[in-house]
């Protein structure tokens, strides 16, 4: 699956966008984030504070529970600040 | 309709467009957003908006669509820029029109209420401090709540 970063996230992390192939127990948005922080480095950074880290699946905004499956489009960025 | 881009717009030009030939309008309401100079105690040199290609498209669209379900609107155009953006550059344009002032004004702060929560956009702003992404504020969420449809 694709996962895309935006904003600090993708500074902490280094890249704004990456491939990904999680094991078949990673199911959901909070499955994934656990599973990107136990890599350590940038990505325990970046997801060191998950109540401020919001996601998308398929550019959708996406709650924690939200299901994911290969294929998918998934994105994490912290709140939006536009306008 | 939406647009997404790099460059200025030019407000007069985009209402006009946007009204020509529809004499239902009886009035069109702008909201013009800008690059202020100061952040908190900060002095702002530029800010770069960073945007999600795509999503952000999707829920400009959703958000615009929301509003004509919501008020009879006549017509509607959101642009917003990206990019990097000096003090005083405008950032966002919100034009809304309709046969009636009530439903184009409150359509316009819905508008830019939602696009403040939903819009997939971020600032970064260079400060004599450093650059500095810019936290998300509490009462840009009151401000979009106020318009949540109760049940």
């Amino acid at each position: 699956m694709k996962v895309l970063y935006f904003a600090w996230l993708k500074t902490k992390i280094g890249v704004g966008e990456e491939d990904v192939d999680p094991p078949a127990d990673v199911r959901d948005i909070a499955g994934l984030v656990e599973w990107l922080k136990a890599r350590g480095g940038g990505y325990a950074e970046a997801f060191a504070e998950v109540s401020v880290v919001k996601a998308a699946v398929n550019q959708e905004f996406a709650e924690p529970d939200q299901a994911i499956a290969a294929g998918d489009e998934i994105a994490f960025f912290p709140p939006v600040t536009g306008g | 309709m939406i647009r997404v881009q790099r460059e200025d717009f030019d407000v007069g030009a985009e209402l006009e467009k946007l009204t020509a030939g529809n004499h239902a309008i009886g009035g069109a309401v702008s909201f013009v957003g800008l690059v202020r100079d100061i952040a908190g105690d900060a002095e702002v040199s530029a800010m770069t908006l960073e945007h999600y290609p795509g999503m952000t498209e999707k829920q400009l669209g959703a958000i615009e669509e929301e509003a004509n379900r919501r008020w009879p609107l006549e017509a509607s155009l959101i642009i917003h820029r990206y990019g990097r953006l000096e003090p005083g550059d405008r950032i966002v344009l919100v034009i809304c029109a309709s046969p009636h002032r009530e439903a184009a004004f409150e359509a316009a702060a819905f508008l830019m209420d939602w696009l403040k929560t939903k819009a997939p956009f971020w600032k970064l702003e260079d400060t004599d401090t450093g650059a500095q992404w810019v936290d998300a504020r509490d009462s840009d969420g009151d401000a979009a709540a106020r318009w949540r449809e109760s049940g």
